[in-house]
């Protein structure tokens, strides 16, 4: 433990001494290493998880707050610069105009008026871990009212894009996440039942699973998320929705067990763990678990992907999250029709993020698969 | 053979129960029972119903009684093709629905031919040609088919339509055939509308075939029958197409009994963004206002339809492929 105080070294290992004595987990981490896209993707899910922790922070303004001043304004840069080099930076205020024809009076940018830009600085209130705080990554001072860091435009009812995509980032994330728990629950739990009785409680999971997969879901997703009521709590549909899309989604994850749980029944070191006088209990989860543990996780992070899809989609029907709950779904329902698309391309701006996330799982996912069987 | 139809008509016809009982559960689930909906919804439109119309309306429907009761007695009227009315449209359902029913499953249908017409060629060019520029570039293609979901393809490619080239791409008839009856002109006025929703509907099934034709035709092309074939001096064309591109079809075609079902489901979507006269936008507008009969017979129909297109298209594939048709005897 203190050889190197002593001058006495760890013995040099050749690569395939290294190879034969590296445990299960650091020989799926170097298959991992390899695969230069799926790192990548994974620092890319981190982020974006990073963003779901720590998004009002990132927002810049309520992303509840309507005002009628700032509606359909287009995204607005950050200037760092004023023009004489100096760094101080700032964001362009509003101005009222009556239009010559209409007379109404509308907001547009006003380019010689200087918002100061503050870097952790107060904003709108929020909660975080539990503490109430107002500290925002960055913030106006002193604005006048309409007065807004709009990165990424507003909406119809004068709400920044920006913070909303930040909250919904994190909505559409967690709803992912929860819908996998859930799914991975029953996959686990049915898959294994499956594998491990066969007979006739196999036969009856298999074709259920076969049923459920030869359904059309949206519209069975749709009946079901119409019929919650619509005085339910924002929170409570959040996780009647979670449920509605994992009960439908759980069969791959189920297969996937099944599947591997079958093939490793027949390994040698089951058979010795039995022989050894092992109880089942431990076979599973001492024996075979650490051998399947990795392609569960692959699985699981091929199944995000599609649970956020579904959410997305669902919202953007409308008949998923409500208002005033925000998701990429909800985000995407304000750019449904080409009217107001045309009008406000900016709004198609979760776009982005749903692409993002999802190409990113399926890359992380393709990398965890290829690195789940170091043996092969 | 006939144990495998066997197989698939009985799976066929569970999925068929199953769906039948989700479709009823969605019209029960609003709370109060559906007559009650009925007559709150005509007195909002000014209407009412006399306290013996909506007795015998709920003696009809079984309602008081317990609910596989119901079940059974909604469940016989369906079979008779009764399929109750819409609460919104005062019509029957089967008025309503119409001709929305078909054209779905034929944009689903199309999209399957699509998929397969696509999937085909182009997996086989990326595995043949490993690491060609084309193959990098249907990689790519094939990610972002498998990453956009395709309402928001739909979305973006209305977006670059009406911006870029001042057309609008939604629909599938124009509009002096939207409302005509069926004519050889309406025909082919469709026929001219459906390619694009057809192909954004496809595009990720499609991606997600092209992967694995490509991964299962690179396993083959390395077996040593492939040498063998060539160093006997067959043509490399002859060689590829007629031993390792069909050995690498099979789980291409256990693929497609859930290819159709998805296909389906992603039409309701698409069509909402893109206007189509399908079921799609009626189930939503249905949802939404909860006017339940007309939504659970279009899940019902919808499912139905679903299982009797995925059981033709594997009477087709066991036509096909000879080792389905022998694998089950």
């Amino acid at each position: 433990m203190f050889g190197f105080l002593f001058g006495r070294r760890k013995p040099k290992l050749s690569q395939a001494e290294r190879f034969a004595v590296a445990t299960q987990l650091q020989l799926t981490w170097w298959r991992f290493r390899r695969h230069k896209v799926a790192m990548i993707s994974a620092v890319v899910v981190a982020l974006f998880y990073l963003v779901a922790v720590a998004a009002d922070f990132l927002a810049t303004t309520d992303p509840h707050a309507t005002d009628s001043r700032t509606s359909y304004i287009a995204p607005q840069p950050v200037h760092f610069f004023e023009a004489d080099g100096s760094f101080n930076p700032y964001v362009n205020g509003l101005k009222g105009v009556r239009d010559p024809k209409t007379f109404k009076l509308i907001y547009t940018v006003d380019p010689s008026r200087h918002v100061r830009v503050d870097f952790f600085a107060p904003g709108y209130e929020y909660s975080f871990l539990g503490l109430t705080t107002n500290t925002h990554l960055f913030a106006l001072r002193n604005p006048e009212r309409g007065d807004g860091i709009f990165i990424l435009g507003t909406d119809q009812l004068g709400r920044d894009v920006w913070s909303r995509l930040m909250v919904a980032t994190r909505v559409s994330l967690t709803i992912g996440l929860v819908g996998v728990s859930i799914s991975l629950f029953l996959g686990v739990l049915l898959g294994g039942l499956s594998a491990l009785y066969g007979g006739v409680i196999d036969t009856v999971i298999q074709r259920t699973i076969e049923v459920i997969r030869s359904m059309p879901t949206i519209p069975l997703w749709l009946g079901l998320a119409a019929a919650l009521p619509n005085d339910w709590s924002v929170t409570q549909v959040y996780f009647s929705i979670t449920i509605i899309i994992s009960l439908l989604a759980w069969t791959d994850l189920a297969r996937v067990v099944r599947g591997k749980f079958l093939a490793l029944r027949e390994e040698d070191f089951v058979m010795a763990a039995e022989l050894a006088g092992a109880s089942t209990g431990r076979i599973i989860f001492r024996h075979m678990l650490p051998s399947f543990m990795s392609h569960i996780i692959a699985a699981v992070s091929l199944a995000l992907p599609a649970m956020i899809i579904s959410e997305t989609s669902l919202s953007f029907l409308g008949l998923g999250l409500r208002p005033p709950a925000i998701s990429w779904g909800i985000l995407l329902q304000d750019a449904q029709s080409i009217q107001s698309l045309a009008l406000a391309p900016w709004l198609l701006a979760a776009a982005v993020p749903v692409i993002l996330v999802i190409l990113a799982f399926n890359f992380l996912g393709d990398g965890l698969r290829d690195a789940a069987d170091p043996y092969g | 053979m006939i144990a495998f139809i066997t197989r698939r008509l009985l799976l066929g016809v569970l999925t068929v129960w199953m769906i039948s009982v989700l479709s009823f559960a969605i019209i029960q689930l609003p709370p109060g029972d559906f007559v009650d909906a009925y007559i709150a919804n005509l007195a909002a439109s000014g209407s009412s119903v006399t306290a013996e119309a909506a007795d015998a309306m709920r003696q009809m429907y079984g309602l008081g009684q317990p609910v596989y009761v119901q079940y059974l007695k909604w469940i016989t009227r369906i079979v008779t093709g009764d399929f109750g009315e819409s609460m919104e449209w005062r019509r029957p359902v089967t008025e309503v629905i119409g001709d929305r029913i078909w054209l779905t499953l034929l944009l689903s249908f199309s999209a399957l031919i699509v998929t397969w017409g696509l999937a085909l060629p182009i997996g086989i060019y990326s595995a043949v040609r490993q690491y060609s520029l084309a193959d990098y570039l249907f990689t790519l293609v094939g990610f972002l088919g498998i990453a956009i979901p395709n309402f928001l393809l739909a979305l973006i490619i209305m977006y670059f339509a009406f911006t870029q080239l001042g057309m609008s791409v939604g629909g599938l008839f124009s509009a002096e055939y939207a409302l005509a009856p069926w004519s050889w002109g309406r025909v082919w006025d469709l026929i001219g509308h459906l390619p694009l929703p057809a192909l954004i509907l496809a595009l990720s099934g499609t991606a997600q075939l092209i992967r694995i034709m490509r991964a299962n035709l690179l396993d083959e092309l390395r077996r040593p029958y492939v040498v063998t074939a060539r160093a006997k001096g067959l043509s490399e064309r002859w060689t590829i197409i007629k031993y390792p591109v069909r050995a690498a079809l099979n789980p291409f075609a256990s693929n497609i009994a859930y290819l159709f079902p998805a296909l389906v489901s992603s039409s309701v979507i698409i069509s909402i963004v893109l206007g189509l006269p399908t079921v799609g936008p009626l189930l939503v507008k249905a949802l939404v206002a909860k006017d339940m009969f007309l939504a659970g017979s279009i899940v019902l129909l919808l499912g139905v339809l679903t299982v009797i297109g995925t059981f033709i298209s594997d009477l087709v594939l066991m036509w096909v492929d000879p080792r389905l048709r022998h694998q089950m005897d």
